[in-house]
């Protein structure tokens, strides 16, 4: 008994105060690409071929946050001269079309849809479904069940059933042999119902795409509300987006 | 003992006109002979050249072994004399149409056409897209029932199907059917740009992603004659040692929730985050993606990032230790630990389990130890045995590694360490190579084979998880076990889905 206290005693309170107060992360973490104006022309066609997701349209000067692995080889490239990552990590948004930015990223709670705000605003219950990632999605949505994100105090939380569920949560590249368990899935869900997206994979086939086995974007299969970039996304991008999209 | 087998070393390419090419029935005899004599299975695959197809595999004992020969369409199954080739037999019906006779127990492994347009050994129409669709093993009796689990799971996990032939509470069999996770990784490959070869092998298993990376830069390093600095391997090493401490911690955590004892699920819940923060501190992402490159690695360890990463170990080191004696000195910990979930040493020999599982049966078996790659050749490590086979010797072993690992970390972190960052570039390879890459991560033996041809294009990627070993671990596990201990013994082995789905 008094082991278990004293280690309660050295672990203290962890808790974020996070949306409260702001959160920097560290300098190499790679958030929100950023587009910079001056670079030439050619370094913009280097980057473009050096990215291993092909990512960059040097043309129109724009990265597809939804293809983006956020590996930095651009930045690498350029030194930071056409694409710098910042440390900014409230990425996500509600439209497909608004992943291709030159760093640029609508206002996600100016975008939310308000019913859902009225109806999932106090209580969101959600169903994660696997879909052939490679389960480090899956894991970094988990830890927000820790002690640090702690989802719950905000009324946000996995469960077990479909038929408990408000929306489904995907994460991977939907798999040809989990197409068929991931629409039954949502169809259990009942309606009004939410679908978020969740990583590069599920967003657009990441780094599977082109094999014959994916789904190259999950809207292809089914409504998407909400996209989530990254590879995986920060547990705090997953945590933006569903704060800002439901509460 | 003479053999025509081969004698090669991890990481070093050889021309592929040294190794043995065996007449069929020959390579079947040596290999046998090499494996019940206990020797153990590192890779058994095919692959097309031409019109023809090969047969080549990895063995070892005390040293990596290999040979091949040309694939018959049919032939007596090697599993039936020796349970060791029994899912690489699966592997390969499933892959090429090659029907191994006789196999004890011949079902698909991922449940996708095989590559070669044959007739499906299987009997399987593909157009139908459920994996489960197959008449499961099952026991017949008055009294038994059968329970199906997945493939959508109740928890944030992975999807697989479990089924479990049942006497009321008792587990007769377990059968685990994949394939959920299939993404074709293995055919992927040969065809994508060079660019995007590290980052799928990134994404063959997410919670390995260093292991995975270290084997695929250490083949393409071989096969281009490209040394890492020394910096290079210590950064490397000291990935692999983080990304062992995010997942022993986390699992450890998650052992003491299925157990109902809440207050370590919660610390170690919260430390392995810590952990994973300390791989974004090293590279910007929590799970070491971007940071391993043919070469190299992509960011230096300056210091800076040194003594922030010492600072940090050495807080957390304490509370680490504390934590752990406070889980093993439960005794209503230990009760559900002990005697749980038992696997023989014999049965895991038999099923060739590899890593902390092996481990946890006896069998000392560490890459690290015995074909050390990185910076392991000047390391200390452990033997780490248990032998009691049971989910107590499974947390034990995971226990024991988090201490050594973290010690390992801190002799690391001394010195300054000095790396140059390779500049990407896509490196000639060796033509009519063939190299293979084992190294040891946190559920064990991660091992890739590359095979180049005759123009130095990639003309072979076989890559192998320990969960390819160890999932039969699991059913063996759950044999006279309660079901209600099923969550227990899966989380003690934390195998992985897509890691075995490729």
């Amino acid at each position: 008994m008094l082991n278990t206290l004293r280690n309660r005693f050295e672990q203290g309170y962890r808790t974020t105060k996070y949306p409260k107060e702001k959160i920097e992360l560290w300098k190499r973490y790679r958030g929100r690409p950023q587009i910079q104006d001056a670079s030439p022309a050619g370094m913009a066609r280097a980057c473009a071929e050096a990215c291993p997701q092909d990512a960059i349209d040097s043309e129109k000067r724009v990265i597809d946050m939804g293809r983006c692995v956020f590996c930095g080889e651009c930045e690498d490239r350029s030194q930071g001269t056409f694409v710098a990552f910042t440390q900014d990590f409230e990425i996500a948004v509600s439209e497909k079309e608004h992943l291709i930015t030159d760093g640029a990223i609508p206002d996600l709670a100016a975008h939310a849809r308000q019913h859902f705000k009225k109806l999932f605003g106090r209580s969101l219950q959600l169903r994660q479904v696997s879909a052939a990632g490679c389960n480090a999605c899956e894991a970094d949505l988990n830890v927000l069940a820790t002690p640090f994100f702690d989802l719950a105090r905000f009324g946000i939380n996995f469960v077990a059933s479909p038929r408990h569920a408000d929306g489904i949560v995907v994460t991977g590249p939907i798999s040809r042999n989990m197409k068929t368990a991931l629409l039954e899935t949502y169809a259990a869900v009942p309606d009004p119902k939410v679908v978020i997206a969740v990583g590069s994979c599920t967003l657009t086939g990441g780094p599977f795409r082109g094999s014959p086995e994916i789904t190259e974007g999950l809207d292809s299969l089914l409504p998407v509300d909400l996209f989530i970039p990254g590879c995986p996304p920060h547990p705090l991008t997953n945590l933006h987006a569903l704060l800002t999209f439901f509460k | 003992m003479s053999t025509a087998f081969l004698e090669i070393s991890n990481g070093v390419a050889v021309p592929r006109d040294k190794i043995p090419h065996l007449d069929f029935d020959r390579f079947r005899r040596e290999a046998l002979d090499i494996v019940e004599n206990g020797g153990k299975v590192v890779h058994f695959f095919a692959y097309q050249e031409g019109d023809v197809v090969k047969l080549s595999a990895v063995l070892r004992q005390d040293h990596l072994l290999t040979a091949g020969c040309d694939a018959p369409d049919t032939y007596p199954a090697l599993s039936s004399q020796c349970e060791p080739f029994h899912m690489f037999e699966r592997e390969l019906a499933e892959q090429f149409g090659i029907s191994p006779e006789g196999h004890p127990w011949l079902k698909m492994v991922r449940y996708h056409p095989n590559y070669m347009d044959r007739v499906d050994v299987f009997g399987n129409n593909y157009d139908d897209d459920i994996p489960g669709n197959y008449d499961y093993y099952s026991v017949e009796g008055p009294e038994i029932h059968e329970v199906a689990v997945g493939p959508v799971h109740a928890g944030v996990i992975e999807p697989g199907h479990f089924r479990f032939n049942c006497i009321g509470e008792r587990v007769l069999n377990l059968e685990i059917q994949l394939g959920y996770q299939h993404r074709g990784i293995e055919t992927l490959i040969p065809g994508a740009a060079a660019k995007r070869l590290p980052i799928i092998i990134e994404s063959v298993a997410g919670d390995t992603t260093v292991g995975h990376s270290l084997c695929m830069a250490q083949a393409m390093e071989a096969l281009s004659s490209t040394q890492p600095d020394q910096g290079a391997h210590t950064i490397r090493t000291i990935a692999l040692e983080l990304e062992r401490l995010q997942n022993h911690v986390g699992d450890l955590g998650a052992l003491s929730g299925d157990v109902a004892f809440l207050p370590p699920m919660n610390y170690c819940g919260r430390m392995r985050g810590d952990f994973l923060n300390m791989s974004l501190l090293l590279c910007g992402n929590r799970f070491s993606k971007g940071l391993i490159r043919p070469g190299g690695v992509r960011f230096t360890l300056d210091d800076e990032v040194r003594t922030t990463l010492a600072q940090r170990i050495t807080e957390i080191t304490p509370q680490v230790k504390h934590v752990i004696e406070l889980l093993f000195s439960t005794s209503s910990v230990r009760s559900r630990f002990e005697n749980c979930g038992s696997v023989s040493q014999e049965d895991a020999e038999h099923l060739g389990l590899v890593g902390p599982a092996g481990r946890a049966c006896g069998m000392a078996y560490d890459v690290r130890r015995c074909f050390p790659t990185e910076g392991y050749g000047e390391l200390d490590i452990p033997e780490n045995a248990e032998d009691s086979g049971d989910v107590y010797a499974r947390a034990k072993v995971r226990a024991d590694e988090v201490l050594q690992s973290i010690d390992l970390i801190q002799s690391l972190l001394t010195a300054p360490v000095k790396t140059e960052c390779p500049e990407p570039e896509e490196r000639a390879m060796a033509p009519d190579a063939f190299v293979v890459t084992l190294n040891e991560a946190w559920r064990g033996e991660v091992a890739h084979c590359v095979l180049t041809d005759a123009a130095g294009n990639l003309l072979r990627y076989k890559i192998k998880d320990p969960s390819f070993h160890n999932w039969n671990g699991l059913s063996m596990s759950l044999r006279n076990t309660g079901i209600s201990d099923f969550p227990l013994n899966n989380k003690s082995f934390n195998l992985s889905y897509c890691g075995f789905d490729l």
